[in-house]
């Protein structure tokens, strides 16, 4: 590595004089949430690609053949609306001149960033979109780095079985694309893992008054609740939860406790279970990249913030880009595509592959999630993983109450 | 009708609308991007000012034509299967319908009560569609690209949706333009005045009102069918903004209600002052506040707007613009 | 069947701090025939209040209700002089739009300030359960503050000679000029006292639920939905019509998703409107309709 670095470095010091205007950069677009509900998850998503980018460029640059690239990102507020999403992306393509797009945050926003991705026919990689059906409406330039929703509570219905096979669970999600996917295949694996459903309601993404739809899981006599949608409702849930004493066994709450603002509920995020798309506990051996411990430390040094599967999911989509430009020797789209297409890898966040089907391409399906929970640990609130065995930190705390 | 073809105004109208098509000249992306969120704006705007120019009513909740026609389009076109130009249009007859079914409820309203119902409609109708799981409920619904296919692709298809926005454009300038000369259009005028004595005169208020609010929903409609096919992807929050209803208002009362050309210049303005703004780091947030300052600028200091303010300085402006 | 009740009687009690909010409008409109526009603004900016007087004193919450009514107050007599004096007897859409504007120019500057993230007053009061069923003690404590500050108004209105002006003044503008009273201050103050309302109700909100710069929107809605169940200028109307409201989401909640509850109350909103303009207790009230 050092020798690789002496090389580019006696280059730039040659070529100074005509830096500003010959230096190779690739030009990365993406619109982050910095204003609106999702800000949180987005903020960290972005912190996590911004690491990315520094580590990358401290390194020299992205390697693509014998050409080195730096790498430029341009971002825009997209405020958590969709409609902004849009115009932005179109003009990250059409002004901006991005030649690679992250997606957003969410899975609906990534949806309408997909759309224009392509129609431009540019190269998308996503961190923070879940949702599958993004990916089977027919496109050519998608590539999602993190676990489908599907699989999102499948780690938490498991974990729940060994506990009580006959648990009676109540539904509660956001009325969100994302949420929505994610409970529609945990009904089939409650159904399948033997569970009674009590209760399955969505509510709008912007509800801050859950009492209603508390009283009526206590109605339902359920002793487990699944649910949630992104920061906002999900923390809001697990404080209303606890304050009106529902009295529940179990808590799985999607997204929300993953932050590590999530502390700030005190009492109210003991016991809270969340499926994790990455934990600094796993011990994945990395084919090159940082290993989760490195990575963790790292990020904390850096940015000052535990990191988060978030921020985690913003480096593995710069992190996988790199390296497709590197096998591919270029940063052709095709050429990189046709890179992407054949990752097969492990990495610190665990192992990616992208579908290839064109039903499905950009699908993730080598990616497995992880499930955490807050305990108490020497008298602090911290994120242990508990779930699946192979990889369990800490067992499981079942019946909260 | 004849006379209105001979006056300058009506060659000015074609003269805007051949600016729109050619100036991307085919190729420049960026400005047709700009331009046709321009176009819809004054789209909405012109149609917005028949009822709010002509006959004094506020419709405070006209987003709900543009979101309904999005909604007709992208559900014939993604879930029937049909073409892009049957779905629009029929989704503009469907809305129109509905508007004549709401208008009769909430036409005999007047003043701050009609425009509370008007936002009661839209939200009603959002809330409803957030419900309404053939239409995707608050997911929305997502148009894959094979659609775009018929149309030449994707890079084809959103030219060709720019100049049928386009045309929308110059249909609802003309509509404006046609209506305003038209016994039809001094009819709403003189209802606009005072509404009694209109009545009194001789004027069917009742029913001239229900075929402006109607007649101001076709339009929008069939522009909001091709804004969210072109966007691929429709969900309630989107479709039933407010926010659009309110720029739509302000950007009426700042080129001046009642004219055609205010409107549209007015329409045109704020465009490019929102497509600064949204960039803007420092002033991304500041869309609102600076649509709100003008608009209480104009309110309480020069209720006609800016054409109101042109014809003031120079009068013979008027034989030439409307 | 508890479980029906615990939902009903939750649903009264933040119906009637939505039944506060809606007096300030109605207030307004009473006296002045304008729509305060603005009120969703002042709900946020109750709230921000709170949580900033709580951040900065360390204080209780509810300690601060007593300088939000104040600030209150102040901000509805500035926003007479700014925005709605040149608009007293002009068309009703020029002063729909005065005060729809300042609302733009403060919800824009709010989030310019604050962002869209969420805030949150953290309030911790014992609450009551029965059986399963705990009513969270903000619930309680909001619904008892409402009743003390309704309670004021009225006394306010009733037994004070300033009151007596300002219904005076609803009544007939010019009559009331006749007998000498001051009516532009006393449109002020009714000004005042409408928002001090509006930013109260936002206040006790803040200790219930979290709440962002744009919460003001859909409180504004809900405020005129109650407005216009109860009668328009009838602030006996808005305090029953919001506990109605809240009764009737209290009710629909256990036998249907909570999404549509929205649906039934906007449908129930333009219905009122068209068939109903005086509000739903005019009916029993009156005989016949009033025309118009």
């Amino acid at each position: 590595m050092r020798k690789l670095l002496l090389i580019p470095a006696i280059g730039i010091c040659l070529a100074a004089p005509g830096f500003a205007a010959a230096e190779d950069t690739i030009t990365i677009g993406m619109t982050v949430s910095q204003t609106g509900p999702l800000n949180v998850d987005s903020v960290a998503q972005l912190r996590g690609a911004e690491f990315w980018r520094d580590e990358v460029n401290a390194a020299g640059g992205i390697k693509a053949g014998n050409k080195r690239y730096k790498v430029r990102f341009v971002t825009y507020d997209d405020q958590s609306v969709g409609g902004r999403v849009q115009q932005l992306y179109t003009r990250l393509i059409v002004q901006d001149k991005a030649q690679f797009l992250f997606g957003p945050y969410s899975s609906g926003l990534t949806a309408t960033a997909a759309v224009i991705s392509e129609q431009y026919g540019k190269i998308m990689l996503i961190g923070g979109g879940a949702e599958p059906k993004t990916y089977q409406l027919g496109n050519k330039y998608l590539f999602q780095c993190i676990t489908i929703a599907d699989y999102y509570l499948s780690g938490a219905i498991q974990a729940l079985k060994e506990k009580n096979p006959h648990a009676k669970v109540a539904f509660v999600y956001s009325d969100d694309p994302f949420s929505k996917a994610v409970v529609a295949a945990a009904h089939k694996q409650a159904v399948d893992a033997g569970f009674t459903i009590a209760l399955e309601e969505s509510y709008a993404p912007s509800t801050t008054d859950f009492s209603p739809i508390i009283n009526k899981i206590i109605s339902s006599g359920a002793d487990a609740f699944l649910g949630g949608g992104h920061y906002p409702d999900g923390a809001t849930l697990a404080r209303q939860l606890y304050d009106q004493k529902a009295g529940l066994k179990y808590v799985a709450i999607l997204v929300a406790p993953d932050s590590p603002k999530f502390t700030t509920l005190g009492p109210a995020a003991l016991g809270v279970t969340v499926p994790s798309q990455w934990e600094p506990q796993v011990k994945y051996k990395p084919d090159f990249g940082p290993t989760p411990e490195q990575f963790a430390k790292e990020t904390f040094a850096k940015t000052k913030v535990e990191a988060d599967y978030h921020t985690a999911s913003g480096y593995i989509t710069g992190l996988l880009l790199q390296h497709a430009i590197e096998q591919a020797g270029s940063i052709d789209p095709e050429k990189v595509k046709a890179a992407l297409d054949k990752t097969d890898v492990t990495t610190f966040f665990g192992h990616d592959q992208f579908s290839t089907d064109p039903k499905s391409h950009g699908m993730q399906i080598g990616h497995q999630m992880v499930l955490a929970q807050w305990q108490m640990k020497n008298g602090k609130l911290e994120k242990e993983m508990v779930w699946p065995d192979a990889a369990k930190t800490a067992d499981l705390n079942y019946p909260l109450h | 009708m004849a006379d209105a073809l001979r006056r300058p105004f009506f060659w000015i109208i074609g003269l805007a609308i051949a600016a729109f098509a050619g100036a991307p000249l085919g190729h420049d992306v960026e400005l047709r991007e700009s331009l046709l969120l321009a176009a819809v704006y004054i789209t909405l705007a012109s149609n917005l000012n028949m009822m709010l120019g002509y006959a004094g009513y506020v419709n405070f909740g006209s987003i709900v034509f543009f979101g309904l026609g999005g909604y007709f389009c992208v559900y014939f076109m993604g879930t029937l299967g049909w073409g892009l130009l049957p779905s629009v249009l029929v989704g503009g007859v469907a809305v129109s319908v509905l508007a004549l079914l709401f208008g009769l409820g909430i036409l005999r309203l007047r003043g701050i009560h009609f425009a509370l119902a008007t936002i009661g409609v839209n939200e009603a109708v959002m809330a409803f569609v957030t419900n309404f799981q053939p239409w995707g409920g608050s997911t929305g619904i997502y148009l894959s690209t094979g659609l775009f296919q018929p149309l030449g692709g994707p890079a084809q298809a959103l030219w060709t949706v720019y100049y049928l926005l386009v045309a929308i454009m110059g249909l609802s300038l003309y509509l404006s333009y046609f209506v305003k000369s038209s016994k039809f259009g001094m009819g709403l005028l003189a209802i606009g005045q005072n509404e009694d004595a209109a009545a009194v005169l001789g004027v069917p208020a009742p029913r001239y009102k229900a075929l402006a609010y109607s007649a101001s929903a076709f339009l929008p409609a069939i522009a909001g069918g091709l804004y969210f096919f072109k966007g691929a992807f429709i969900q309630p929050a989107d479709a039933f903004d407010l926010t659009l209803s309110t720029e739509a208002i302000v950007i009426t009362m700042l080129g001046g209600q009642g004219t055609i050309f205010g409107p549209a210049l007015g329409a045109y303005l704020y465009e490019e002052l929102r497509g600064w703004l949204l960039t803007s780091q420092t002033f991304a947030n500041f869309q609102l506040v600076v649509a709100g300052a003008l608009l209480l600028v104009i309110v309480l200091f020069a209720p006609g707007g800016l054409m109101g303010l042109f014809y003031r300085r120079w009068p013979r402006l008027r034989r030439i613009l409307e | 069947m508890i479980g029906l009740l615990a939902s009903i009687l939750d649903g009264v009690l933040v119906g009637a701090v939505y039944g506060l909010a809606a007096m300030g409008i109605t207030l307004i409109w009473g006296v002045m025939h304008v729509v305060n526009l603005t009120h969703g603004a002042m709900i946020v900016a109750g709230m921000f209040a709170v949580y900033l007087f709580v951040g900065a004193t360390g204080m209780p919450a509810y300690a601060a209700l007593a300088p939000v009514i104040v600030g209150g107050f102040l901000a509805g007599v500035a926003l007479y002089w700014v925005a709605i004096h040149r608009m007293i007897g002009q068309p009703p859409l020029m002063s729909l739009l005065a005060t729809f504007s300042v609302n733009l120019v403060l919800i824009g500057l709010g989030t310019d300030v604050w962002g869209t993230v969420l805030f949150n007053v953290p309030v911790s009061l014992p609450g009551f359960s029965l059986g399963r069923y705990t009513f969270p003690g903000t619930h309680l404590m909001a619904a008892a503050l409402t009743a003390v500050i309704a309670g004021a108004l009225y006394f306010f209105l009733y037994r004070t000679r300033a009151g007596k002006a300002v219904r005076a003044v609803a009544g007939n503008r010019e009559a009331a000029e006749l007998v000498g009273i001051p009516t532009t201050r006393i449109l002020a103050l009714s000004c005042g006292l409408g928002v001090a309302l509006a930013c109260v109700s936002g206040a006790l909100i803040a200790t219930l639920f979290p709440f962002t710069v744009l919460s003001g929107d859909a409180y504004q809605l809900k405020s005129f939905v109650v407005t216009v169940l109860g009668g328009m200028g009838n602030p006996t109307g808005a305090l029953v019509a919001g506990v109605a409201l809240g009764l009737l989401e209290g009710v629909a909640t256990p036998f249907m998703p909570v999404s549509w509850t929205l649906v039934i109350e906007f449908v129930l909103f333009v219905v009122v409107l068209i068939a109903f303009p005086g509000g739903l207790l005019s009916v029993r009230l009156r005989r016949g309709r009033k025309p118009g």
